[in-house]
């Protein structure tokens, strides 16, 4: 009978880590400075219903400028119909800016708002 | 008789494009009509909903917006124009050319909605001779059909 080779008892590369992992940190740390650091996500780009777009079309560009499944892009377009708008992307003001620019080319009624 | 598919993907990233001579005919009348009105006056009323305001809560950040946008916005719309015109009588598009039409047709909807004052509750219905708007209306509803048969082939490829 062949003995067992040695058991590995950690595989190589998997290392615990250095310093203990903080669950619940005790004390929070503080920003060297008054700065605020949240990033710069507070811009909301809405899609507003009307009489004229089609829900299909409506439905497609959610996908298409996005990248949305179809699942999340027909429960927008629904939104926007029967709630009349809803929220379609978030970002930063360049980024919202844009998304505005590629639904008013494509047609849809979208604003952004401040989200104060 | 199954119904008639205008647009068919052709699985291999083109599309055919089975229109009827008199369908040609709308298109080639009505896409130079929109080309003209959005070359000479982007601000005509009727072009409102191709112009949408970006943000209704201050007017300095909209008149910014709009001067960095709007000739981006025309510019765009007069070549999505010029390749359906150029493209009315093709029979085979590619995706560019498939996504130009869609948008082209969507802002002519847009346009002949604004005009025909339509509504949330609108409901197809047979023309009434009598209408003066009776050829725009007919073109309004037509062209709903065909983009629904240009989304649902675009659709086919995402």
């Amino acid at each position: 009978m062949t003995p067992p080779s040695p058991v590995e008892v950690a595989p190589a590369g998997m290392t615990p880590p250095a310093a203990p992992v903080e669950i619940a940190p005790s004390e929070v740390r503080e920003t060297t400075d008054d700065t605020d650091v949240r990033p710069d996500r507070p811009w909301k780009v809405i899609v507003w219903n009307d009489p004229i777009n089609l829900m299909s079309y409506v439905t497609f560009v959610f996908q298409k400028l996005f990248g949305y499944s179809k699942e999340k892009a027909t429960q927008l377009m629904l939104d926007v119909h029967y709630k009349g708008r809803a929220v379609v992307s978030d970002g930063p003001k360049e980024k919202a800016e844009m998304d505005v620019f590629r639904l008013h080319e494509h047609g849809l009624w979208a604003t952004m708002e401040h989200d104060d | 008789m199954a119904p008639r598919q205008p647009v068919m993907p052709n699985g291999d990233g083109t599309y055919s494009l089975n229109l009827r001579e008199e369908e040609r005919a709308l298109i080639s009348a009505i896409v130079p009509d929109l080309r003209g009105l959005l070359a000479d006056d982007p601000n005509d009323e009727m072009l409102t909903r191709l112009f949408p305001t970006a943000r209704p809560d201050d007017p300095e950040a909209e008149a910014e917006f709009r001067d960095m946008v709007r000739d981006e916005l025309v510019t765009k719309r007069l070549s999505r124009l010029d390749i359906v015109a150029e493209l009315a009588e093709a029979t085979v598009l590619d995706q560019e050319q498939l996504a130009a039409w869609m948008g082209a047709v969507n802002d002519i909807r847009l346009v002949l909605g604004t005009r025909l004052g339509v509504t949330e509750d609108d409901e197809f219905e047979e023309t009434d001779e009598a209408d003066p708007e009776s050829v725009a209306r007919s073109a309004y509803w037509y062209l709903g059909w065909l983009l629904e048969h240009l989304v649902e082939a675009s659709a086919s490829e995402l």
